[in-house]
């Protein structure tokens, strides 16, 4: 079972490689039952698509 | 082909600087790589009329930064030493049991932020208050838009830790939101 700290870094890494099935389905059910860590799903989402607009806001 | 004007070129200065020092984060570096750019744009005196004339010199920019980050991460002494450990903001992040010390809140309406020009500021505080090479690799990432691969080799690194990099630093970035921007300071 992942912890919070595993879980988000497996998350982070997600955008760096293919993340395994196995992997995959755990951040799923760790998720499921962690209100902070889908909040920080959501907010990663966030960071990146504000840090690839901050070209056009120089 | 379209000629370029020596006046137009002045014109994007100001913003090539910016982008220099979001990714040097040294005012003097800064200025020799824009300063190398628009020198560069001028010799080659004619760009594509595909892209803008912004586009085609921050291609060039970012080859110019490119060239000062490989040269600096082959100087590893000169930067780690800074207080570059950042594993005690991770630390403080989770508990021993590996769980959230404080579990991230719902931020409100983060869409609408895009459109606030304050908080482009506190955006940019906030990477500027990261450790440089973590930083770095995020900005690489993120803002110039590399691919981990090509992030890993220009700074030396494995990819183990070019991962740990940029996990880092989206940690950190979101703390530094969550506190500034979001007002979850509790």
């Amino acid at each position: 079972m992942l912890d919070c700290k595993q879980n988000t870094e497996l998350l982070s890494q997600s955008y760096e490689r293919p993340v395994t099935l196995g992997e995959r389905i755990a951040m799923r059910m760790h998720l499921l039952m962690c209100r902070g860590c889908r909040n920080f799903e959501k907010q990663l989402v966030f960071i990146r698509k504000a840090a690839r607009e901050l070209p056009r806001k120089l | 082909m379209n000629t370029i004007d020596h006046d137009d070129l002045q014109q994007h200065r100001s913003y090539l600087l910016r982008y220099a020092m979001l990714q040097l984060r040294d005012p003097h570096l800064a200025e020799d790589v824009v300063q190398e750019t628009l020198i560069a744009a001028i010799e080659s005196d004619k760009f594509a009329a595909q892209s803008s004339l912004r586009t085609w010199l921050v291609g060039i920019l970012k080859h110019k930064i490119m060239d000062v980050v490989r040269k600096r991460a082959r100087e590893p002494q000169l930067e780690v030493a800074e207080g570059e450990d950042e594993s005690e903001l991770v630390d403080a992040l989770f508990k021993e049991n590996g769980h959230w010390a404080d579990p991230p809140q719902t931020w409100n309406a983060p869409e609408k932020s895009l459109e606030n020009a304050h908080f482009w500021n506190v955006f940019e505080q906030c990477n500027q208050r990261m450790p440089l090479n973590t930083a770095r690799a995020f900005m690489m990432r993120e803002f110039m838009e590399m691919t981990t691969e090509e992030i890993c080799q220009e700074l030396s690194v494995s990819p183990t830790n070019c991962w740990v990099l940029l996990h880092r630093a989206r940690l950190a970035l979101r703390e530094c939101l969550d506190l500034n921007w979001f007002g979850n300071a509790r």
